[in-house]
């Protein structure tokens, strides 16, 4: 295939990713990885070089708009920052000595429960429970725009979070995945944030998550500029149409979407684990 | 939430704009520069063959850039994207000091010390 055409193409498949990754606050490796490797026939090295910093991309520009419209929570993206990337530096020191196919099996299993879970979730129907102490001591409730003004919420369950999110940090450290998906999940499930808070939240960290790894990319040889490129400029596309699209869209929607993204990710894992375990 | 925070909310927000577009248009010079000369070449990425190591320091960039490589000017694009994320964790420090906020100030500085550390020396020698 000629070069114009084949980034024309990924640029295409990046568009669209960047702006499910903005949507879900799921970054976009979700999508993009398959595209490139599946339907483009790009290495899974250099797929996942090109998807780990068109992540970056996804969001920062997302978040630009995100912070204008006061979605994201600053302290709690900080607070689970914090945790998630000593987790991941933990996780990819640990690599050797972990049984990787085993470890993929068992977290796809979790994924699978927890993309049910996420897809249950009604918010409006819950009864309302008070914050955690720590969450009210560290200034972490706050409000978010609704249609025709702001609505509080209250954060819990602050330290299973934080720990959660350090375990999450290791998995994704081991196995080279995103860890935007399992942000979401801890704001949404153990948390409890609006739907919105937690996508733009975890869309803020997401690109913070991926840069501490570009540099091991880096020095492996990795990133290709010249797909990259291509990658990243359709997901800056991508990422700011999706981000003006979240006033609009309808949370319910949101969250069908990202549990159907989980449960395909679920599936990817739990294949992966049986086919590397398999003599 | 008061309204110092949301102001530097907004300012963040500025500056994550500015640096993004910088980075889209370096990125884009490049690519146009590549394809301009490169355009219909045939490509594939099938197998792996891992960067050669110009593009994996910053000098190495650095020179390719002088040399007005397409490819140079794409990967320093790239270095102000991945700056931007430094950048916006220092901002974020910085509107916690302005708030007061302690214990924000240390987690954030805790933070940019471990990005700092896992982007330069995570997984070196």
């Amino acid at each position: 295939m000629a070069a114009w055409l084949f980034l024309f193409l990924v640029a295409v498949g990046g568009a669209a990713a960047g702006m499910v990754g903005a949507l879900t606050g799921e970054g976009g490796g979700i999508l993009l990885v398959p595209v490139l490797v599946l339907l483009l026939h790009v290495n899974l090295h250099n797929a996942a070089g090109a998807s780990l910093i068109a992540v970056t991309m996804t969001s920062t520009a997302a978040t630009v708009t995100f912070l204008h419209q006061g979605y994201t929570n600053l302290r709690v993206a900080m607070f689970l920052q914090l945790t998630s990337i000593v987790g991941g530096i933990a996780g990819a020191m640990l690599a050797a000595y972990v049984p990787v196919p085993a470890l993929m099996m068992v977290f796809g299993f979790t994924l699978l429960y927890s993309s049910y879970l996420s897809f249950r979730r009604r918010e409006e129907e819950e009864p309302d429970r008070p914050s955690d102490p720590l969450a009210i001591r560290l200034g972490m409730e706050s409000s978010y725009p609704v249609l025709g003004g702001w609505k509080f919420y209250k954060v819990r369950r602050v330290v299973p979070g934080s720990l959660l999110m350090g375990a999450a940090g290791i998995i994704s450290g081991l196995l080279g995945i995103g860890a935007g998906a399992v942000n979401v999940l801890v704001m949404d499930q153990v948390m409890r944030l609006p739907y919105k808070v937690s996508t733009t939240t975890s869309n803020f960290m997401i690109g913070i998550t991926a840069a501490a790894s570009v540099g091991i990319y880096v020095r492996h040889g990795y990133i290709d500029p010249v797909l990259t490129m291509a990658a990243v400029l359709g997901i800056f596309a991508g990422a700011i149409a999706g981000a003006r699209l979240l006033l609009v869209v309808r949370a319910k929607l949101l969250r069908f979407l990202f549990s159907t993204l989980v449960l395909a990710m679920a599936i990817e894992m739990v294949v992966k684990g049986v086919l590397r375990w398999l003599p | 939430m008061t309204l110092v925070m949301r102001r530097m909310e907004k300012l963040i927000g500025m500056v994550l704009l500015v640096g993004v577009l910088a980075s889209a248009v370096t990125v884009l010079a490049g690519g146009s520069i590549f394809l301009w000369r490169h355009g219909s070449d045939v490509v594939h990425y099938r197998i792996f063959r891992g960067e050669p190591s110009d593009l994996r320091s910053l000098a190495g960039i650095w020179d390719d850039m002088k040399r007005g490589s397409g490819r140079g000017l794409i990967q320093l694009g790239l270095i102000f994207l991945v700056a931007v994320q430094l950048i916006r964790v220092a901002l974020t420090g910085l509107l916690f000091l302005l708030s007061r906020d302690k214990s924000f100030v240390i987690i954030t500085a805790l933070v940019l010390g471990l990005l700092t550390y896992a982007l330069f020396f995570a997984g070196r020698g």
